[in-house]
């Protein structure tokens, strides 16, 4: 017991031992939270003379709205998405952003200006197959939902954002139609009814570091997959490929919970980050999207090919509409869990 | 005699004395702990359950369209003194924050509600409040949704401090507008079958743990104690490894590629790989090899402290060995198949980790649901409402345990 | 006599089918844990078998990795905290509550086990909620309370077991040749108990060691524990490294495991 009591001060003296000078970056791991690593975090910590702490997340708010509920805010700057980040900014989980330290607005996609983020890069989720397995390539949703012509199981993230809007292409709604079609009652009904169609063929992704495991383990044919996972797994020398038309683009955004004791130094490190060096060399690590207009001007053609954002890519993709999603997220999501623990 | 007499006396109050001053020191000995586990395991279950019924958003950030409705129907449109008391509170509440937080608490009633009351919000100052029917006239400008009756049933309904619904919806219930209480829509609904299936799979466990364990445990129990213990040590390993070592071996044998697969492919059985991971068959699996040595060791403890005679006495009074174990030793082992069921049974309905996992979504028990509603719709009115039927579930089944086994569920 | 005739066979055949169901389910319980071992040691990057070629380079990747040195740090920072309090406060109630009786003592019984049986989800959701108010959340101290909380039941119980072969005359003999209550409990029960105590601190050790879900509720990012890096490899991408981490929990566990063994022998040596 005496020896027990004597290591009492060392536990104290741990317990303090999270540093000063730390700034606790949030994002969706995996390849991404790779190339963030490399493009953004390295250099910044050169740069401020700061350790940076990552942190993995699936885009889960909870933690962020406790945080700031209870004042004990440990998050410095997250990766959110868009819906995320409009409703957190309404409910004051988010700082607003000091622009005047950031760069004159003119400078980013109109998109990737918001009153309590700025976008990090434009990402897509699109449908990836194996290129070994599927000589035929599938080219849109309704490919995906054909089980005849390509058997096999898919892989679907497990959330009714975007699937809703998959099924209803694959049911044949015009991307431009679809978030009017899903305004309505029955174009909800029929979203769901499709995504039921599938569902004995389907297996659901949570991480974006799944589908392409998924697809690389040969337990599924075809999936839906954040764009710069396959680009990953492709420069792994995998050869997984991207069907572009119908993919939902969209663009996360750097954002700082409410109450960082280290607003100042997150704000200085969102200001870097989104510098056209920092955001061209991310571009390079992983294919997607820069924001800051001039970082495209650093970017070879091979690269561009390879965005969301690039012209062939985006022709009938279709924009998330973060609105929508805003008001009725919670009522699908819910309705979405109810189906799938079904 | 009178001294003797006066001894006894004192020799009784002395003992009394001792008596009070042991049970004392003992109450004293226990305070510690029992305050320590007040504050960091009853309390917190105590906040638990009143979170389960809490419902002080809207109450709080708009009073006055509470009262406001207070007489209203529910059916007719809502009076203009509403819109006009809406509008106060609006301008009342101090932050952004505030309105968001009312915006968020209404849209998890009706979808809809954050645009609307938002957008409400930032256009604040109306130009026009101090008619009711211009203010009514105003907002309906603003957004035509203002003139249909469910924004306001959502905001009188929850106008109470103390709410049923998220009791009721756990079970799949709901309260309608006029206050009576319904079942929830067929698509909407999901807790009823999950607690179902939470039962379900605990029961199927407990069944293959009894099964299991069973013979092992009489096994174990006609052996040599110094061997029964090397044995015993088997079984207790996989207590002592960490459930996300099991959790990983499990995956590394069940996958597709895997040991199993690979071994049932080898010997012919089988030419498809089977789908035992993802799904029920894995969760079932892994879960029996948690809980296998809850069920041995109670088992073997009552096991251990049955005389052999009975059953060889049977056997020589002409039973066959076989209808004499049935008849005559299994009786004796029915308080170990209670405790270790019981037991395995109360821990398998408040599993998560290893169904979230290794199972997929149709395999998911209560558990995850709390954690889903919590961490990710960000519902803790909800969570909360099924944590509170997962532990009453649970409270209920140790209150039975307790009676039962009347032994404490210890490994040691 | 006419009877054993027919039976022994049978019997027989009883036995073997019995004790051939007996060993397999040994063989279910110890052989999973075993065949994650040589997956560490496989130079390939897939979890699969056969191993083409023995390398250490998942144990090289684990030691160079900032996240899961981080992890251990906390777990053996978290744990024996935790433990260090589950063990003082059971002890003591166990002592407290060995000899006596009185009302509502297995009322007070089922309260002080209740941390075993409770749904761990409703203990992590519960003590968020509490925990928040008071600025616990995300801090070491409330992830050492609460896992102290649930490892007290083990100690409780382990050490009121031994106390029951316990010989209270000890105690009566030591206070009458004059020696003060406490000084009698350090050097005549404590010595007595001590592998209870140990064992009960052990069990208590374990749990911390291998609480998740309660971690995920409460600790934040400079918390993150073992299982709880753990859990997130296993989620999201399973390697080898998470192989190479299970190997080690495995030979520490099994360490300890007969550390327990080893004082149970100790104690029935004790008792006679």
């Amino acid at each position: 017991m005496k020896r027990l009591a004597a290591l009492l001060p060392i536990i104290v003296i741990a317990l303090h031992a999270h540093a000063e000078g730390t700034l606790t970056v949030v994002n969706f791991g995996g390849a991404n939270g790779t190339a963030q690593k490399k493009a953004y975090y390295e250099p910044f910590e050169k740069l401020a003379g700061v350790k940076i702490l990552p942190v993995e997340y699936n885009g889960e708010q909870a933690k962020v709205k406790a945080m700031v509920e209870t004042g004990k805010v440990t998050w410095d700057v997250i990766e959110a998405e868009s819906a995320d980040l409009d409703r957190g900014c309404d409910e004051g989980l988010y700082e607003k952003l000091d622009w005047n330290r950031i760069g004159p607005k003119s400078d980013f996609l109109p998109a990737a200006v918001h009153d309590c983020g700025i976008g990090i890069f434009v990402w897509s989720t699109v449908l990836a197959y194996d290129a070994n397995r599927l000589k035929d390539p599938p080219k849109s949703w309704a490919d995906f939902w054909d089980v005849k012509r390509f058997p096999g199981k898919r892989a679907l993230r497990k959330n009714a954002r975007f699937n809703l809007e998959f099924a209803l292409m694959a049911d044949g709604v015009k991307p431009a139609e679809v978030y009017k079609v899903l305004a309505t009652k029955d174009g909800v009904e029929r979203a769901f009814r499709k995504l039921a169609e599938l569902r004995p063929h389907l297996q659901w992704w949570e991480a974006g570091a799944q589908p392409p495991q998924f697809l690389v383990a040969g337990d599924v044919v075809m999936a839906s997959a954040y764009n710069g996972r396959i680009d990953a797994a492709q420069r792994e020398g995998r050869n997984l490929a991207i069907a572009w038309a119908g993919g939902i683009y969209d663009i996360d955004y750097w954002a700082i919970p409410k109450g960082t004791p280290n607003r100042d130094l997150a704000t200085r490190y969102i200001a870097f980050a989104v510098g056209p060096d920092a955001q061209a060399e991310f571009a390079r690590l992983i294919s997607y999207g820069p924001t800051a207009t001039k970082a495209l001007t650093k970017l070879d053609a091979k690269t561009l090919a390879q965005l969301p954002s690039a012209p062939a890519n985006a022709k009938d993709a279709l924009k998330f509409d973060y609105r929508f999603w805003s008001d009725h997220g919670e009522a699908m999501e819910k309705r979405f869990n109810a189906w799938v623990t079904q | 005699m009178e001294a003797v007499a006066d001894t006894m006396v004192d020799v009784r109050a002395a003992l009394r004395r001792d008596a009070r001053r042991r049970t004392a020191t003992a109450l004293l000995l226990v305070l510690p702990l029992a305050l320590f586990l007040l504050l960091t395991f009853l309390v917190p279950i105590g906040a638990l359950l009143w979170r389960a019924v809490d419902n002080p958003e809207i109450a709080r950030a708009v009073p006055r369209t509470v009262a406001a409705l207070a007489r209203w129907d529910a059916e007719s449109p809502a009076p203009d003194a509403a819109y006009a008391a809406f509008v106060a509170d609006l301008l009342a509440l101090r932050e952004q924050t505030d309105a968001g937080m009312l915006a968020r608490r209404l849209n998890t009633e009706v979808g809809g509600a954050r645009s609307l009351v938002m957008n409400a919000w930032r256009a604040q100052p109306l130009p026009a409040t101090g008619d009711a029917a211009a203010v009514r006239a105003q907002l309906i400008a603003l957004d035509p949704r203002w003139e249909e009756p469910w924004i306001w049933q959502a905001i009188a309904k929850n106008g109470a401090r103390l709410t049923p619904d998220y009791l009721l919806a756990a079970v799949d219930l709901k309260r309608t507008t006029d206050g009576s209480i319904v079942t929830m829509d067929a698509d909407r609904s999901a807790f009823r079958r999950i607690l179902a299936r939470t039962f379900g799979i605990a029961a199927i466990v407990t069944a293959i743990t009894l099964v299991l364990a069973y013979p092992l445990a009489w096994w174990l129990s006609t052996m040599a104690p110094r061997r029964a213990n090397v044995l015993l040590i088997i079984v207790l390993v996989p207590f002592w490894t960490s459930i996300l070592v099991r959790v990983a071996a499990w995956i590394v044998l069940l996958q597709s590629g895997g040991l199993v697969n690979q071994t049932l492919r080898g010997i012919g059985l089988i030419d498809e790989p089977l789908a035992l991971l993802f799904n029920r068959t894995g969760v079932v699996i892994a879960m029996v090899h948690i809980l296998l040595p809850f069920m041995v060791l109670p088992l073997y403890s009552v096991m251990k402290s049955i005389p052999r005679e009975y059953v060889r006495a049977a056997v020589s009074l002409g039973s066959h060995p076989l209808a004499a174990f049935v008849r005559v030793y299994v009786p004796q082992t029915y308080a170990g198949v209670a405790a270790g069921g019981l037991l395995v049974f109360i821990l398998a309905i408040g599993y998560y980790v290893t169904p979230a996992l290794l199972g997929g979504p149709e395999d998911q028990m209560l558990s995850y649901s709390v954690a889903q509603y919590a961490n990710v719709h960000l519902d803790w009115g909800m969570a909360c409402a099924l944590g509170s039927v997962l532990l009453a579930a649970t409270l209920v089944l140790y209150a039975v345990y307790r009676r039962f086994a009347r032994m404490e569920p210890a490994l040691a | 006599m006419k009877s054993n005739a027919i039976e022994a066979p049978w019997e027989r055949i009883g036995h073997f089918a019995v004790r051939a169901l007996c060993v397999g389910v040994l063989a279910f319980l110890l052989l999973p844990i075993v065949a994650i071992v040589p997956l560490s040691f496989s130079s390939s990057s897939f979890l699969v078998y056969p191993v083409p070629d023995w390398s250490l380079r998942w144990y090289r990747e684990l030691v160079e990795s900032a996240e899961w040195i981080r992890a251990a740090q906390n777990s053996f920072i978290v744990a024996p905290a935790a433990t260090l309090i589950a063990t003082v406060l059971g002890t003591m109630a166990a002592v407290g509550l060995a000899r006596v009786r009185f009302r509502g003592k297995d009322a007070l019984l089922s309260v002080l086990i209740a941390p075993m049986i409770v749904p761990i989800v409703v203990v992590g959701v519960g003590t968020y909620l509490f925990f928040a108010r008071f600025g616990l959340t995300d801090s070491y101290a409330g992830l050492i309370l609460v896992h102290a909380a649930l490892g007290t039941p083990f100690v409780l119980t382990t050490v009121s077991a031994t106390l029951q072969g316990f010989d209270h005359n000890l105690v009566r003999a030591s206070a009458s040749l004059g020696a003060a209550p406490l000084e009698t409990f350090r050097r005549v029960t404590l010595p007595l108990i001590a592998p209870g105590v140990i064992s009960g601190a052990l069990f208590a050790f374990a749990t911390s060691f291998d609480e998740v879900v309660v971690t995920l509720f409460l600790a934040g990012p400079a918390q993150v524990t073992l299982p709880r890096q753990m859990f997130t490899g296993i989620r999201e991408n399973i390697t080898p490294v998470i192989a190479a981490v299970a190997t080690l929990l495995i030979v520490f566990t099994t360490a300890l495991m007969l550390a327990l063994e080893w004082l149970r022998g100790r104690r029935a040596t004790v008792a006679r």
